[in-house]
């Protein structure tokens, strides 16, 4: 398929692509690294009929530590963000995560701003986003603002972005030592979109969980912290009998979408054996400090 | 050793329909059905008012210059199958069936114009599902149809009623296989070229029959098939989706006739998935009965088979049902046999040939039925089979189910089998595994797999397709070799084989061989690619024409030197004396002498450089072939997610000319076999919408999941040709679905269930086990 | 191309080491510009939705798929192709591996699969049979069923560890390069 005719234009400022965007909202689509954009675009699922093309621009870019902030441009490509020593030093939940993101050829190209823009549920990064409390800068004519990622996706491919709003970057506090991490998703295929996936990070304290965040990605419209499990484990050791209390809790936390040939019933189920899994892994986890 | 032609792909020259360009050339694009049955009426003022258009042509426009056709087929007398178009008039039967056609100055252009075609769709009511088909109150695939059933067949052999009415043990299973397609890499291309000033048509076309679809087109177009040039160069998969006569194909050469213009049309993936021909949509109710020393009388299937909107044409859709049918119980010896078929018309895509052709649902039925058995017995599944084997002694011999058995070798690859999987140490691990909590199960699938079809195949059902291949081959003045034949390129590597065979049958090395196949200008009308037929037809017209070039080239030489040519032969491109080895001349000093210095030979010579040779096989209409697979398999009990470990194959495939390719065309096989056993289906919804529409849909196997495959071979030579060549391309796919499914179903037997649907789903496996919990209100 | 009022704009990029200054329609993709605008046929396209990789190139060099990134945004970059003349050392290892080893059929996936695994063992000289497939996971080959790939891009990597280090030519994907260049801010 090919695409539909747009118009295309290169800012060469936040400024400018604000006020493009300013002027064309709706009608504007953001091309950063493309990876989901061309796709719609050669599917005629979307017909903008401008492509601001924000790659290069000044300040979109880079990673970089301030203060106990981890700051990522949101034109930051996945790669670059899966081999930055700072990201696994701050937020190496990020790291495990990006492995399982697509395959190689799309992470050179794709961005974070980008995925978290797109909020496809079955995503990796917006789960991972809501995990670490993190807060997505959102820029428009208006200002800037700051988002809190647990705020951010609203629905299917839907967030709090207003059609005028950029994402230019993304805080994420820059963890301390205490805290552990684990990823899991299930897939089919390597690479491919999940099927059900979860982000957690604990901070496990003697033999007990002082702290846990539990997101799960693919089941629901949007990802968003499991309170009932995480109030299970919050303070409690991880025995056989908290473990399936915490996963028992999750009926309350999910309300599985259908889509596709995968039931509703399944995706709960998976959302049960992953989160066995990541527990599993814990207290050990993964803290970045190989 | 490697083909040559490698070189080139690997160096990104590969020339494939799209890399192929016309000056001048238009671009199509088609609107196609978006409903499974639909009445519509094409307004196209919008479109072709668009910048960059050309034409738009609609099912009127291309009858002035391309007739319908029906499939016909005296092999299936009264089989129900409309009249078809390149575009269909009016009404729609199947979602991606082409209705209206833009020609434009890109393929971009003509996207945006069927945008803006007006068609007025009103859905009718559909048929998808085989279940509902055959309910006397469903809708009709057609209006105006009587009922859904296309054709319905029974075939009987022995007493089977006697046989499984005091059989000591009858064992049965519904078995339910989904549609998939072929996917391959390159969508389907063509590129049509008409010149009007003389009637003739040049047709690029990525294609594995280049003969057939010229005389096809030739026929639909009215032109005589020496006007037709079809010129098949790099083909990027073919596997069968492309050896058929495809309604849009047909159109842009039809457009072509009509505008005078080229017009090239390459399938994008969106439109391949949903109307490259499927495959494989199957329900199969099947027993088998035993006696009670363990020996199996007979079996006895009941199939329904979906064939989609209408019967393939030219060579129907039933044809797979058919040869399914042909291969149950290919591997045993038994003498009862009763099948029942009912073919069945649906709003969907069409059915036709796609690798192994209905053989991978028979080695399923058949081999699920005798690991049945053998559980019931209680006893080894690889003791029932060597036990019921064909034994060698006993052939050749003619099946319950028609087939003619001759120079198999079941038990031998059995043997072969159990030493290449190391059995009894597989056993031990996989126990070891089981006591740790670990579900892997270990299948086997033995099967019969019928290759190279001969002419008793289509001629006597009235559908012209050749199985006779030529080879022309030539010596070259500068004492190379080069020759023509009708064979088909479509990356399994004839193209080398008939160069090696070449080689050897004269005398030189195979590099100094070209074979230039794929141009119906270049050689006689012959059979392409399919059933697997290169080495064992093509191959055998090489073998003789070699022979007959080299024995040319000797008298030419005997005559030069005054020897009898008997006392020469043909080593490396030169020829020696025989008793001494001495080199006399070279094949360029002979190619040399006859083309540019005739008045060196003796008169009355007539030297001659070019030999031909015309090979179809007169025995065993349909050649097989057997061997055995095993594949072992492990389910995450979380998930339900089957993974195949390890793989193995032991075929016979006859004489084998290229061991490499030959074992990559198994591996290439047996994981399109493993993408149908555990993740490739063509899904619809409840309203019949197909749902597979992206390649995130439809999932094929990809490096990460995909097992190492081991492989050896027994060699057992065809005793009715030459060289002994048998088929191979399509063996892996033939039992790389049963054996995953007998391997599931054995890792699944522990805890007393099994699953009976291919792909075998995740969730099926968990259902299986009871470990879904799965309340209605979700 | 002809232009019925396609939207299209300037380029200027550098493709296989030569300049190229050209008009592109705007929406046209990077593969299908470097087919049919400048005659490169070698980088196929099986999908256009970014999920088979036959499209791969090289670009600034990165892998990419092809039929993800439209030709404007080439603009500045320099892209290589498996036509390249002057292929790095991986290429040219990967390509006689192929060959000798008949990990090619059809042909179709066999430029992006070299490619991609070109990639690979600039960054991992000794990679696993496990992380070959992992890395390839991306590619879809439909003829082979992969395992003569792996084997072909084991053998590659074995003979490039006997090989002296050439010059990495225009085809390389240098990851040291590429690491120093993620660490700074744009």
């Amino acid at each position: 398929m090919k695409p539909p005719r747009f118009d295309y234009v290169r800012p060469a400022s936040i400024d400018e692509a604000l006020g493009l965007l300013a002027e064309h909202g709706g009608n504007a689509s953001i091309l950063a690294g493309g990876q989901s954009l061309i796709p719609m675009l050669n599917l005629r699922m979307a017909q903008p009929a401008l492509l601001i093309d924000i790659k290069g621009i000044p300040g979109l870019g880079g990673i970089s530590r301030d203060g106990d902030q981890l700051v990522i441009g949101a034109a930051s490509r996945h790669n670059e963000v899966l081999h930055s020593p700072l990201v696994r030093n701050a937020a190496p939940l990020l790291g495990l995560a990006l492995q399982h993101v697509a395959h190689e050829a799309i992470r050179n190209r794709g961005t974070l701003g980008g995925s978290l823009a797109l909020a496809d549920p079955s995503a990796e990064l917006p789960a991972c986003a809501v995990c670490l409390s993190a807060d997505i800068m959102a820029a428009s004519v208006r200002g800037e603002r700051t988002i809190p990622a647990e705020d951010f996706f609203e629905d299917l491919y839907a967030t709090a972005l207003a059609p005028d709003e950029l994402i230019v970057r993304v805080q994420f506090p820059a963890c301390d030592d205490g805290w552990r991490f684990a990823f899991d998703e299930v897939v089919r295929r390597r690479g491919d979109f999940a099927i059900a996936g979860v982000a957690i990070a604990v901070r496990p304290q003697n033999d007990t969980i002082a702290d846990c965040r539990i997101v799960f990605f693919g089941i629901e419209s949007a990802p968003k912290r499991a309170r009932g499990a995480e109030a299970v484990l919050a303070g409690s050791s991880l025995s056989a009998s908290v473990r399936e209390r915490a996963c028992a809790a999750l009926d309350d936390d999910l309300t599985p979408i259908a889509s596709g040939e995968y039931s509703p019933a399944y995706r709960r189920h998976l959302a049960t054996v992953l989160l066995a899994r990541v527990l599993d892994q814990m207290p050990a986890g993964h803290n970045g400090r190989l | 050793m490697p083909r040559a032609a490698t070189r080139r792909l690997v160096s990104g020259r590969g020339q494939y329909v799209d890399d192929i360009g016309l000056k001048g050339e238009l671009h199509a694009a088609f609107l196609r059905s978006p409903y499974p049955h639909a009445a519509f009426k094409i307004d196209a003022a919008d479109a072709a008012a668009l910048d960059g258009v050309v034409r738009v042509l609609t099912a009127d426009d291309l009858d002035r210059v391309c007739r319908p056709w029906r499939c016909v087929s005296h092999a299936f007398p009264g089989m129900v199958s409309p009249e078809q178009r390149p575009l269909a008039k009016s009404r729609a039967v199947y979602q991606g069936e082409p209705v209206a056609l833009v020609i434009a100055h890109s393929r971009a252009i003509a996207e945006d114009a069927v945008e803006r075609i007006a068609a007025g769709w009103e859905e009718l009511p559909a048929v998808p599902s085989i279940d509902a088909a055959l309910e006397p109150d469903c809708a009709t695939a057609h209006v105006g149809l009587q009922s859904n059933l296309s054709w319905q067949t029974e075939i009987r052999s022995g007493d089977p009623e006697h046989a499984f009415a005091t059989a000591a043990l009858v064992v049965q299973e519904r078995l339910v296989f989904a549609r998939k397609t072929g996917v391959t890499l390159e969508p389907r291309g063509v590129l049509a070229s008409y010149d009007p000033s003389v009637g003739s048509l040049l047709v690029h076309i990525s294609h594995q029959m280049p003969h057939q679809i010229q005389s096809h087109l030739a026929d639909l177009l009215a032109l005589s098939p020496l006007d037709v040039r079809v010129i098949c160069a790099d083909v990027g998969g073919a596997f069968g989706i492309k050896m058929h006569v495809y309604p849009d194909e047909v159109a842009v050469c039809a457009a072509s006739k009509l505008l005078g213009r080229p017009v090239k049309f390459i399938a994008d993936r969106i439109e391949s998935l949903v109307s490259d021909v499927h495959a494989r949509e199957h329900v199969v109710e099947a027993r088998m009965a035993v006696d009670a020393e363990g020996r199996i009388l007979g079996f006895d299937v009941d199939d329904v088979q979906g064939l989609g909107a209408y019967s393939v044409f030219p060579r129907s859709s039933m044809t797979e049902a058919t040869s399914m049918l042909r291969a149950v119980g290919g591997p045993y010896r038994y003498d009862h046999y009763r099948a029942v078929l009912r073919c069945v018309l649906q709003n969907k895509t069409m059915i036709g040939q796609y690798r192994s052709v209905g053989h991978p649902i028979a080695c399923a039925v058949t081999e699920r039925l005798v690991d049945l058995a053998a559980r019931a017995r209680r006893e080894d599944a690889v003791e029932f089979r060597r036990r019921n084997f064909l034994p060698s002694d006993a052939m050749p011999w003619v099946s319950p189910t028609g087939a003619r058995m001759i120079d198999l070798s079941h038990a031998a690859c059995l043997e072969r089998l159990i030493e290449l999987v190391e059995l009894p140490r597989l056993r031990a691990e996989i126990e070891a595994k089981r006591a740790r909590g670990d579900i892997v199960g270990f299948g086997l699938a033995s099967f019969v797999e019928f290759t190279a079809t001969a002419a008793e195949g289509y001629g006597p059902a009235g559908v012209p397709v050749s199985s006779v291949d030529t080879v022309v081959v030539t010596l070259e003045p500068s004492g190379e070799v080069r020759a023509q034949c009708s064979a088909c390129e479509i990356g399994q590597g004839i193209q080398q084989g008939v160069a090696q065979v070449l080689a050897d049958a004269i005398g030189l090395p195979p590099e100094r061989v070209r074979v230039l196949l794929g141009d119906t200008a270049a050689i006689a009308h012959g059979g392409g690619a399919w059933s697997s037929r290169g080495a064992a037809i093509t191959g055998e017209a090489a073998w003789a024409a070699g022979r007959k070039l080299r024995d040319s080239l000797l008298a030419i030489a005997g005559a030069l030197l005054q020897m009898p040519p008997a006392a020469l032969d043909i080593r490396c491109g030169r020829f020696v004396d025989v008793a001494t080895g001495a080199d006399r001349l070279g094949l360029d000093d002979v190619g040399r002498t006859v083309t540019f210095h005739g008045y060196d030979l003796p008169k009355g010579t007539s030297p001659q450089l070019t030999a031909t040779h015309q090979y179809g096989r007169e025995t065993d209409p349909f050649l097989p072939t057997n061997g055995i697979q095993a594949s072992l398999v492990e389910i995450d009990r979380g998930t339900g997610i089957v993974t195949v470990r390890r793989h193995w194959v032991v075929g016979d495939c006859g004489r084998i000319i290229n061991p490499l390719l030959v074992d990559e065309q198994i591996r290439g096989g047996v994981v399109q076999g493993i993408g149908e056993a555990l993740c490739e289906a063509c899904r619809y919804d409840h309203a019949g919408q197909f749902i597979s529409g992206t390649l995130a849909d439809y999932l094929v196997p990809m490096a990460s999941e995909m097992p190492d495959i081991a492989i050896a071979h027994v060699e057992t030579h065809y005793s009715g040709s030459i060289l002994g060549a048998k088929g191979v391309g399509e063996a892996g796919t033939c039992g790389a679905p049963a054996a995953v499914l007998n391997a599931v179903n054995d890792a699944l037997a522990p805890y007393g269930t099994c699953v009976n649907e291919l792909p075998v789903s995740p969730i099926d496996v968990l259902r299986a086990l009871g470990s879904l919990r799965e309340e209605t209100m979700l | 191309m002809d232009d019925y009022s396609e939207p299209t704009t300037d380029i200027a990029c550098t493709v296989n080491g030569a300049q190229v200054h050209t008009r592109v329609p705007v929406r046209q993709s990077l593969v299908d510009w470097l087919r049919h605008g400048l005659g490169l046929t070698g980088s196929h396209v099986g999908c256009e939705h970014g999920i088979c990789g036959a499209c791969h190139v090289v670009v600034d060099n990165r892998v990419v798929r092809g039929c993800l990134m439209l030709a404007v945004e080439a603009e500045g970059q320099q892209i290589v192709t498996i036509e390249t003349a002057a292929p790095s050392d991986q290429v040219r290892a990967l390509q006689d591996a192929f060959y000798e080893r008949a990990a090619v059929q059809c042909g179709f996936c066999t430029p992006g699969m070299i490619l991609q695994a070109a990639d690979l063992l600039t960054s991992n000289p000794a990679p696993t049979r496990a992380e070959i497939r992992e890395t390839l996971s991306g590619n879809y080959c439909r003829c082979t069923g992969y395992q003569a790939i792996v084997d072909a891009v084991e053998a590659a990597a074995h003979a490039l560890r006997r090989w002296p280090t050439g010059n990495g030519a225009d085809a390389s994907p240098d990851r040291s390069r590429r690491d120093d260049s993620r660490n700074q801010q744009e």
